[in-house]
């Protein structure tokens, strides 16, 4: 029961939904397990329901983990290579 | 009642053979190769977003002889039809084949209605039958693929599964995805104007989407695929409502697309007369075929790995997990 | 697709490829279980092992809660969904799912039971809602993620007063699971030297409960994300706490997890769900303190006590070495029935029949490699 991607909010409705839309698809979810949740935010979305808020700080982060990973070794394929990566 | 339906029928398809009122259609045949293909038609819902069950029998009975490299000649169209369904729906539905058939460059020349018992129905059944005619010199069969060929899908894969998908209430998503239904005839004519001898085949890849489609040519051809994932053509919103089900592109049916398997010296010609034919826009050359006693489809994924891609087992059901 | 598509960057997954290849040492075996399904799809979808050396290998976990789930409570489901009054609500990986004696819901429902397909809990209230002569019973499985969902529903029902609304509840555990894997007398067998912990289930649970585990069982846990990229990060986490000869809880997903978890969530699980003295687990037998029921204050909404329910234990096919899969004692291809009497069309357990177990995950993507005796399984019709 894995299965979940972060989607962001367009619109904040009653009763503890939300609209959120992923590259022009829609879907109504409930909020009712986070609070404060605002316009513009990513939610983790899960049977319809959003279970955690994305950190755009630590989205940036991660990726820049991961670019501290991979580039030493990009950086020895290009000049292995003579390409450019 | 037998009549009322007869004349939505006469009126939406509106034909000199139709309204001759014969049980049969008399016509004159050219000669050289004819090809017939049938279809029977139980989509559900009735009503999508860019078509309906009738213009889906239209489409999909020409698209099977399009494959054959053939030009569509007349259809024929029968009805099972629920008692009780409404008129104005079997009307809209008419029309629509109408339409279709007309933009085709058929028509709808012969037909029955029959209507069933409530409850013994879903609606109405359409079953399509068409002959048309192979140009001559064109030899497309499911077993021709060879090691080296290439492999041309003719645009975004996964738009008509979605479509359907989307107005069922109970997966609650909404999006602005029409269905590819159309009849594929008119580009086919063009590819084999400019590459009919080096084609090897074609085919629609509807249920069971690309994935059935390449696997099946592996085992008619006894061959292997090799494609990769960066070159198939999937709209963003397909996409998108794909990972909010859990579906694979790969799988989802489709009614306007094509795939050619072609000589690879004639594959850029091929590419390039489809993108200039406007349901040919977004063409692509995804892939080759491969020497393989497996018979395995494989892919080259965006991400780099390797992964098989596999017939779709059994009815899709959009997973959760 | 923001903060998807930046995970799948192929690129980056060969240069973070290269360095975990650069940093395991030659000639030692690193062996890593990913605990979740998802993660199992992943890795088979992205092929992400072709990326891997040849001595970073991954062995597949128990954390599909459809391969879990003990064949007779679908059979408790499948007569449930008979009664004439029942609506039986279920997420659709349950229903090609094998119980006794080659039955399941899809063919139950076939037969004229009433079983709703549903994305959500929410769905089937709004189905109670609708059609308040029916007993709407929601089939409820899965481990943290699935649980709060249920949980709000369960007080949606009762606000709403749906009398005609309940749950029969197979929610389970997750660090129990871990603990039966690492604790486990095959453990040494399995030789394994760390976990990718769950993505989303720790969305809820927070790292905080993981820690534990890697320091009595000594092995280091990388909570890990679902997008292929996150995959390989945490496997290079893993391979430098092998090599530092570290065991400890590492978060790679902390854009969306943190220790806590969320608090909303838990309290909701808490003040519905009680945990069972003992449950049982296809594959892994009966595990203590590792499922949820509904508490006494919720009997109203408890299926399993409204219908009575009393399930009877169902043994599975002798031949189906779920288990031991589940278990990472055997890779799928090295079950005596993966590929011939058992495959997607005709599963024999419930490894092949989720999309997340990981014999499904291995015929749908990755059989075109050799199996254990180097014979790669053939394409069928």
């Amino acid at each position: 029961m894995c299965l979940a991607i972060p989607i962001r909010v367009e619109e904040i409705l009653p009763d503890q939904m939300a609209r959120v839309t992923l590259s022009g698809v829609s879907k109504i979810v409930s909020i009712a397990l986070l609070d404060d949740v605002r316009l513009g935010d990513y939610l983790l979305i899960h049977v319809g329901y959003a279970l955690a808020r994305l950190d755009p700080d630590e989205a940036e982060r991660t990726l820049a983990v991961m670019h501290e990973a991979a580039v030493p070794a990009l950086l020895e394929m290009t000049e292995a290579d003579g390409e450019t990566y | 009642m037998a009549q009322l339906i007869d004349e939505i029928f006469r009126d939406a398809f509106d034909n000199p053979l139709l309204d001759q009122g014969n049980d049969q259609a008399g016509f004159d045949v050219p000669a050289g190769r004819m090809v017939m293909s049938t279809d029977g038609y139980v989509i559900s819902p009735l009503f999508f977003p860019g078509g309906d069950i009738g213009s889906l029998a239209v489409h999909g009975t020409v698209n099977d002889l399009a494959m054959a490299g053939a030009r569509p000649l007349h259809l024929a169209a029968s009805y099972i039809i629920e008692e009780g369904f409404p008129l104005a729906d079997l009307q809209r539905i008419a029309i629509g084949m109408g339409n279709a058939a007309r933009n085709a460059g058929v028509a709808i020349v012969t037909g029955d209605t029959k209507v069933v018992e409530r409850g013994k129905g879903d609606g109405v059944f359409i079953v399509t039958t068409g002959i048309g005619r192979v140009p001559p010199g064109l030899d497309l069969s499911g077993d021709r693929a060879r090691p080296g060929d290439r492999v041309i899908l003719s645009g975004t894969i996964g738009d008509h599964g979605v479509a359907v998908m989307s107005t069922r209430n109970n997966l609650g998503f909404e999006t602005q995805i029409l269905s590819d239904s159309a009849a594929l005839d008119g580009l086919v004519a063009d590819m084999v104007g400019a590459a009919g001898p080096s084609l090897r085949l074609l085919r629609d890849p509807t249920r069971g989407g690309l994935a059935s489609t390449l696997n099946e040519i592996a085992l008619q051809s006894g061959v292997g695929f090799l494609i990769e994932e960066n070159a198939i053509p999937v709209r963003a919103e397909v996409a998108a409502a794909c990972e909010l089900l859990g579906l694979d592109p790969l799988h989802v049916a489709n009614e306007g697309k094509l795939v050619a398997v072609v000589a690879p010296e004639a594959a850029e010609t091929l590419l390039a007369v489809m993108r200039a034919h406007p349901l040919g826009r977004d063409a692509s050359l995804i892939g080759h075929v491969t020497r393989d006693e497996q018979r395995f489809v494989q892919m080259t994924t965006s991400f780099g790995g390797g992964r098989i891609v596999d017939w779709l087992m059994g009815e899709q059901l959009p997973r959760i997990c | 697709m923001k903060h998807i598509d930046e995970y799948r960057d192929g690129r980056l997954a060969q240069g973070i490829a290269a360095t975990i290849a650069a940093e395991a040492i030659g000639g030692r075996q690193y062996q890593f279980m990913e605990f979740c399904g998802g993660h199992t799809h992943a890795i088979s979808r992205y092929g992400i092992e072709d990326m891997l050396p040849a001595n970073v290998q991954m062995v597949h976990g128990p954390g599909c809660p459809v391969c879990v789930l003990p064949m007779g409570r679908i059979d408790d489901a499948i007569k449930l969904a008979l009664r004439p009054e029942v609506t039986l609500c279920t997420y659709a990986d349950l229903m090609r799912v094998p119980a006794t004696a080659g039955a399941n819901l899809l063919k139950a429902k076939a037969a004229g039971a009433d079983i709703r397909m549903v994305y959500s809990t929410l769905d089937a209230i709004r189905i109670a809602e609708a059609e308040p002569a029916r007993q709407v019973v929601f089939f409820a499985i899965g481990f943290e993620t699935t649980t709060p969902p249920t949980a709000i529903a369960i007080r949606m029902a009762r606000t709403k007063r749906l009398a005609n609304f309940s749950v029969f509840c197979n929610h389970v555990l997750t660090p129990p699971a871990m603990r039966a894997i690492l604790g486990s007398p095959d453990a040494p067998a399995i030789r394994l030297d760390g976990l990718i912990g769950p993505a989303h289930v720790s969305t809820v649970t927070g790292t905080a409960p993981y820690v534990s585990l890697a320091t009595e069982f000594l092995k280091p846990v990388v909570v890990a994300g679902f997008e292929p990229l996150d995959v390989v990060q945490a496997v290079l986490m893993l391979v430098r706490q092998v090599n530092q000869g570290r065991h400890e809880v590492e978060n790679q997903y902390f854009r969306l997890v943190t220790e806590a978890g969320n608090l909303i969530a838990q309290a909701a699980m808490a003040d519905i769900f009680e945990v069972r003295p003992s449950f049982e687990w296809r594959g892994l037998g009966e595990l203590p303190v590792s499922a949820l029921r509904l508490r006494d204050s919720y009997a109203d909404l408890d299926a399993e006590r409204r219908f009575s329910i009393a399930t009877v234990r169902a043994a599975d096919n002798p031949a189906c070495e779920c288990g031991d899969v589940l278990r990472g004692l055997k890779k799928p291809a090295e079950c005596k029935l993966f590929g011939t009497l058992c495959s997607p069309e005709t599963p024999m357990g419930s490894c092949m029949v989720s999309p997340e177990g990981a014999c499904a995950a291995h015929w749908t993507y990755g059989r075109f490699r050799a199996n254990a005796s180097g014979v790669a399984q053939k394409a069928v019709a």
